[in-house]
Formats: structure tokens, C-alpha cells, sequence
């Protein structure tokens, strides 16, 4: 009845997991609690969970990556600490199969659920007032790209109270990840909650192309696109290309976990090689599907901070595309030991080599904007200079990496992992924490607090060098990743500053969380209000409107005419379009995305259990809904004129309190 | 939003353009079937046989069925094809070029 899922799958027996399960159950009540007290379910179904603007899914998708990076981060200082401690014979706190767990778990939830959901954030809550429209292209798609996301995330957390991990890190390498050597639920809850994420990022990478190419303001060519769009778009093409195979592989391995199938097992004409090889071919534009928005990120806050335009705008957007293409020919630099001959080794490692060319083209397009700039040093130009820094050290350590010959002796040591922490914190993380600051006036109408994203960013940069850089030269020393426990002598004061980092990374998260609280507390201060919608001096179209923008955006759509219209427009001293107003077209709020998302958890938690019943009560309740939703014709509505001349009453008086406060 | 529908561009093809598709589609179909059912070919110039029609009945059903061609309207819809095509021979050829040398070099197989 009940499939594998029995009273002993709840581990209570370990203190960690019992505690956590306490934690989360009473912040969970509180805030349960908290929305009933206050009268607040309403307004949340109405407004935010059954929502289809992009603006407020972006705030709930950045929800769920700061969440997530909660989870994972917590994972992190874990590890650290059973590696200060487990030396000599001391076995640590972590017994390996929970410490394997661990470790799995923090790869596979800080790559799908933090930072992904926060590039996916960031794409929804600019991309359309970069270009000029109203909405995405599918609005409802949208909303049901996020609630898949958001199933993955949660039956990941699940696996922590009910039953197990995977044991075999963030990519579930077969043979270990097959029934023979992982008979328990961890692999199913892995390839179960990425497969349901990533049907949502593959919706979100087909609409956010068909809106880039098909709702871009008149006049709005290609080059005149803002970077951060062209970036997005360069995402959701690599999106569109590379997760079909993700999908694929892992369908693959659940056959041969489900079926009895022996597509990657070692019998039976299983190819363990060939899963390595397409998870890879996914693997590495994933990266560039990370890394390219937070590119974008640095180009907006750059060129807006110096007061100048991006220099080589051209250049730049070349060098995203070449970046997208080249992502697809590198992937073997992932696995150079496998066993490839040197044509295949030589091939891959100088691709990889050409794909640091156009980043280099990148970083020396910010440093010349810059140059002669009057920099203004507000905290996400913080993060973009200690990105600057950070990353072209990490992107040095992926040349040397990319050269087979010291491949072979550097391969999954701890230099590899501090390489791609160098890139992935440095280039990422950095970024999408940059684009926060720079766009959350644009969402909620007021400024973050300067002195305490600063502060974040000192721990973050000091705690990122302290904790990776004895990385690097532990891996030099020979130790390898997901080690347990050692006994080198040597090793044991590196552990123990890496130890040290993670606790000023802590320090860093304790900021950004104080940030966040203060910014609320004081957001009525006139210094932190934005009144005017355009708190930097912005150059794009997402300044020219309030903030927080209205549910249409834009009143009247802008005409385009050149690269940084709003600027040039702004510097001429032009200003309103007088075009009549006409009824706005919008997309109705609907509950069918939380719907599929509900009965996809169903599906997923009980495909894991082998639950069949409710998996196919799971599967109805997806396919009834979709019928459901398509047979429904009211899906949108007019905003009259009348409502819209009042927000724009409403937002001229704004500009005007703005202008007499100075 | 509003943008979204108001540009339902491409023909949806003539009457006559989807009979000489059809025809075409049964010429090939009945082409692959003979070249294997007559025994007139070796198996591996069969293979090859086969794979050439096989692709020509892609090309005939984008041309005739989904209306590829190119004309303005359709140049996203080529573009798009185009890239996906190369990505899909880029990943297919690469993989069997990585596992073909992995395979020779390990003596795996």
C-alpha cells in the first residue's frame, strides 16, 4: 500500500536531523502562524501564490534561492567542520553515509535551487522592463515554471526528514547510483526533484526567448538590446539546448533503477562511460547558463556606476554569443582521466582554453568602463570589483585545469573544487547579490541599506579567500574531494582556516539577512524611499518607470531609438511620450499553476516511494488540471484608462515630492 | 502581452503543396521499404540507402508539412532549426567521437 515507505524511513535516529526537523517545524509554524494571526491567507493566494507578473514571481523565486541558500550553505559549514575535526583518528560528528549525503546535497541543491532560482528571479524581474513589455510571453507558463521549481526544491528538503540522499554527489554517477550499489531512496529523490525542476527551467528558457525575440518595444533592434537582456537570451538558448539532455541521462538512469534496465550498469552492455559524458555535455553550458546573467549583471551596474556607457557594447554582446556557442564544445575537460586518447584530450582542452578569450574581452570591457568614469562606490559595485578580482584568479585556475597533462594530477583534488567555488562565488554569487541591490528599489520601491551590504561583502571576499585558498594548496598536496576523514599531518592546519572562512561567509549571510531587516525597518527614511523610479540615474527602460512598477508596466509603450533611449532621452531633457492611453490587455491571476504543482509533489514523492497508486492519482491530477485550464476562456482582462491615468497621476505627484525634497 | 497576439505570421501552405508533400512522403516511405524487402543490396549499402532517405523525408516534411522555406517570415523558424541541428550534431558526433577514442584507447571493446 504503502510502497518502500515505512515508520523506520524517519531518521530519529540521528540527533542532527531531529533538531533540524524541530527548527524548521517551529519557524515553519511561526510563520503558518503569523499569516493566520494577521489575516494574511487571503491576500497571499489572491496576490502572490495564484500571481502570474513576472515581477512578483521574480520575489518569489528570490525567496526560494535565499532559502536554499540557507539549506546549503548550512551543508557547507558542515562539511568544513567534520574536516577540522575528523584528523588523526578522530572520526568527527559526521558518520559518511551522513556526511555523503551532505555533501551530494549541497552541490545538487545550491546549483538547481539557489542559483538557478535566483537567475531565473533576476530574468523575470528585468528582462520585460528591459525590452519595453508587459508581461512574458506565456504568463501562465511562467507562474508554472516557478511551483516546478519549487516541488523540487521541497521533495529535496523532504529527503532530509523522510528517508535519504543520494550518496554520490551533486551528478549521481553511475555505477554507484545504481540499484546495486545504492538500493535506497536517495538516487530516487535526486533524479525525481531535478527532473520536476528542470521541466520548469526548461518552460522558463522558452519563454523567456519567445519574449525576448517577439515583445521587444518598436524600434528595439538587437543591438539595441541592453547586455543583461542579451545575456538572458544567450541563457535561455543554451537552456533550451542543454536540458533535453539532462532530462534524457537521467530518464536513462531511472530506467535502469525502475525497470531493471542496463543502459549505465556494469553488466550487461552498460556503458558507465557514457553517462559521464552526457551529463557533462548538460553540465558544462549549465555553468554559462549560471555565470552569463551575472555577466549581464556587472555590465548594468558597471556602465550605471561609472556614469558612463558600457564600453564596447559590441564586443560585448559578440563575446556572450561566442561564449554560448563555445559552451558546447568543452565538455570533456570534466572528465580528461576517463580514459580518451590524446586527439579527444587536445581537442577539448584548447576549447576550453578559447572560451577564457571572450571572457577576457569581457573583463577588460568593465575595467575600460570604468576608466575615467566617476565611480560611484555603492555595494553592488562592491561585489563587481571583488568579482573582477575573484574570478580572473578562478578563471587562471581553469586554464591550468584545462590543460589535460596537469588535469591528471589535479582531477577531483581540492584545487578543482576551490576552482569552481573561485568561479561559481566569485562569478556567480557576486553577481546575482549585485543585481539584487541594483534592482530591489526596482521592485519594492526602496533602497537596501549601503553600510550593511558593504559589510556583507567584506565577509564574503575575506571569508571566500580564507576558506578556498587553502583549498587550492591542499589540492596541490594531493587531498581529494568528499574525503571523510584523513591523517596528514600537513592537511590539518588548512582544514582548519578553511574552517575559519566558512565562519566569516557565515558572518557574511548574518549581514545580508541584518541587510534585509534593516533596509525594512527604515524603508520610509526619504534617503532609502524611490520615489522617482530611477534611484542611480539607470540607463535602461526599467528606470524610466515607478517603482514598484505597476501590474502593465508600462502606461504607454516606449519607442526605441538607439542603444540607452531612456539616458539620451533623460539627458535631452525629454520627457513625456503624450500618446493617448488606451485599455491595457493583461493576463488574469490563476490557481492551476499551484495546482500542478501539488498534484507534480504527489507524483514525484510517491514515483520515489514506488507509491503507484498515488502516482497515478499524482499524474491524473496534472493532466485534469492542464484540460482544466485550457477549456477556461477567461484568462484576461482590460486595465481602463481610468486606472491607469490614476497610477500615472499618483506617480507624477511622486516625482514631484522627489524634486521639491531636493 | 498585447504584443504576443497580434502577429500570427507564415502560410499555413496550399492544397496543392501538401499533395505533392504527400506524394513525395509516399514515394519515399515505399523507397525504403523496397530497398529493404528486395534483397538487391548488400546490408551495409542498405543501411546507407536507408539513412539517405530517411534524411530527404525529414527535409521533404519540414518543406512541405511545416511550411520551412526562406522567405522573412520564416527566418526565426530556420534559424532555429539550423542551430538546433548543429547543436544536436555537435552532441551526437562529439559523443561518438569521445566514446569511439575512449573505447579504442581503454581496449574496452
Amino acid at each position: 500500500m504503502l510502497g518502500k515507505l515505512s515508520f523506520s524511513a524517519i531518521p530519529l535516529d540521528v540527533p542532527i536531523l531531529v533538531g533540524t526537523f524541530l527548527g524548521v517545524a517551529v519557524i515553519g509554524l511561526a510563520v503558518l502562524g503569523a499569516v493566520t494571526y494577521y489575516g494574511k491567507w487571503g491576500y497571499l493566494w489572491r496576490e502572490w501564490l495564484t500571481t502570474v507578473d513576472h515581477k512578483r514571481l521574480a520575489v518569489m523565486y528570490i525567496i526560494l534561492a535565499i532559502v536554499m541558500l540557507f539549506r546549503g550553505f548550512a551543508d557547507a559549514i558542515m562539511m568544513r567542520t567534520q574536516l577540522a575535526l575528523a584528523y588523526n583518528g578522530n572520526p568527527g560528528y559526521l558518520p559518511p553515509h551522513h556526511y555523503d549525503q551532505v555533501f551530494s546535497a549541497h552541490g545538487t541543491i545550491m546549483i538547481f535551487f539557489m542559483a538557478m532560482a535566483f537567475m531565473t528571479g533576476l530574468m523575470n524581474l528585468v528582462v520585460p522592463l528591459q525590452i519595453g513589455a508587459r508581461d512574458v510571453a506565456f504568463p501562465f507558463l511562467n507562474s508554472l515554471s516557478f511551483y516546478m521549481t519549487l516541488v523540487g526544491a521541497l521533495l529535496i528538503n523532504i529527503s532530509l526528514f523522510i528517508g535519504e540522499f543520494a550518496q554520490c554527489g551533486w551528478l549521481v554517477y553511475p555505477p554507484l547510483s545504481e540499484m546495486q550499489f545504492s538500493p535506497g531512496v536517495g538516487v530516487d529523490y535526486y533524479i525525481w526533484a531535478v527532473q520536476i525542476a528542470g521541466v520548469g527551467t526548461l518552460l522558463t528558457g522558452v519563454n523567456f526567448f519567445t519574449t525576448i525575440v517577439k515583445m521587444r518595444a518598436p524600434g528595439m533592434g538587437w543591438m539595441q538590446m541592453p547586455v543583461f537582456t542579451w545575456t538572458a537570451f544567450c541563457t535561455t538558448v543554451l537552456i533550451m539546448a542543454s536540458f533535453p539532455v539532462l532530462t534524457v541521462t537521467l530518464a536513462l538512469l531511472s530506467l535502469d533503477r525502475y525497470l531493471g534496465m542496463h543502459f549505465f550498469t556494469n553488466d550487461a552492455g552498460g556503458n558507465v562511460m557514457l553517462y559521464v559524458s552526457m551529463i557533462w555535455t548538460w553540465g558544462h553550458p549549465e555553468v554559462y547558463i549560471l555565470v552569463l546573467p551575472a555577466f549581464g549583471v556587472f555590465s548594468e551596474v558597471t556602465a550605471t556606476f561609472s556614469k558612463k556607457p558600457l564600453f564596447g557594447y559590441n564586443t560585448m554582446v559578440y563575446a556572450t554569443c561566442s561564449i554560448m556557442v563555445l559552451s558546447f564544445v568543452v565538455w570533456v575537460h570534466h572528465f580528461f582521466t576517463m580514459g580518451a586518447g590524446a586527439n579527444v584530450n587536445t581537442f577539448f582542452g584548447i576549447m576550453t582554453m578559447i572560451i577564457a578569450v571572450p571572457t577576457g574581452v569581457k573583463i577588460y570591457n568593465w575595467l575600460f568602463t570604468m576608466y575615467k568614469g566617476r565611480v560611484e562606490f555603492t555595494a553592488p559595485m562592491y561585489w563587481t570589483l571583488g568579482f573582477m578580482i575573484t574570478f580572473s584568479i578562478g578563471g587562471m585556475t581553469g586554464v591550468m585545469l584545462a590543460m589535460p597533462a596537469a588535469d591528471w594530477i589535479l582531477h577531483n583534488s581540492l584545487f578543482l573544487i576551490a576552482h569552481f567555488h573561485n568561479v561559481i562565488i566569485g562569478g556567480v554569487y557576486f553577481g546575482y547579490i549585485a543585481g539584487m541591490g541594483f534592482w530591489f528599489p526596482k521592485a519594492f520601491g526602496f533602497k537596501l541599506n549601503e553600510a550593511w551590504g558593504k559589510r556583507a561583502f567584506w565577509c564574503w571576499f575575506v571569508g571566500f579567500y580564507l576558506a578556498f585558498v587553502p583549498l587550492y594548496i591542499l589540492g596541490l598536496e594531493g587531498m581529494t574531494r568528499r574525503m571523510n576523514h584523513y591523517d596528514n599531518p600537513d592537511w590539518y592546519p588548512w582544514m582548519l582556516v578553511a574552517e575559519a572562512g566558512a565562519i566569516v561567509i557565515a558572518c557574511g549571510i548574518v549581514c545580508q539577512l541584518t541587510q534585509l531587516y534593516v533596509s525594512i525597518r527604515d524603508r520610509n527614511l526619504p534617503e532609502n524611499l524611490d520615489l522617482t523610479g530611477d534611484p542611480w540615474n539607470g540607463r535602461t527602460l526599467e528606470w524610466s518607470i515607478s517603482s514598484p512598477p505597476p501590474a502593465y508596466n508600462f502606461a504607454v509603450i516606449p519607442d526605441i531609438h538607439g542603444l540607452d533611449t531612456f539616458h539620451t532621452e533623460k539627458q535631452l531633457g525629454l520627457k513625456a511620450h503624450g500618446k493617448p492611453l488606451a485599455p491595457i490587455h493583461m493576463p488574469k491571476n490563476t490557481s492551476a499553476g499551484v495546482f500542478i504543482g501539488l498534484f507534480s509533489f504527489i507524483f514525484g514523492f510517491a514515483s520515489v516511494w514506488y507509491i503507484w497508486w498515488l502516482a497515478a492519482i499524482g499524474l491524473i491530477g496534472i493532466v485534469a488540471t492542464m484540460i482544466l485550464r485550457s477549456a477556461n476562456r477567461d484568462v484576461d482582462y482590460y486595465v481602463p484608462v481610468s486606472e491607469i491615468e490614476h497610477n500615472e497621476e499618483v506617480y507624477s505627484r511622486r516625482i514631484a515630492a522627489a524634486q521639491a525634497a531636493e | 502581452m498585447a504584443q504576443a497576439h497580434t502577429d500570427h505570421d507564415g502560410s499555413h501552405g496550399s492544397y496543392s503543396a501538401y499533395l505533392i508533400g504527400f506524394v513525395l512522403a509516399v514515394i519515399l516511405t515505399v523507397a525504403s521499404f523496397a530497398a529493404v524487402m528486395a534483397h538487391v543490396l548488400p546490408p551495409s549499402m542498405t543501411i546507407a540507402v536507408l539513412t539517405f532517405l530517411a534524411i530527404v523525408q525529414i527535409v521533404v516534411h519540414l518543406v512541405f508539412f511545416l511550411h520551412l522555406n526562406t522567405s522573412r517570415e520564416q527566418s526565426w523558424n530556420l534559424m532555429c532549426f539550423i542551430f538546433a541541428a548543429a547543436t544536436v550534431i555537435v552532441i551526437i558526433g562529439g559523443t561518438l567521437f569521445i566514446m569511439h577514442d575512449t573505447a579504442i584507447n581503454m581496449m574496452s571493446r
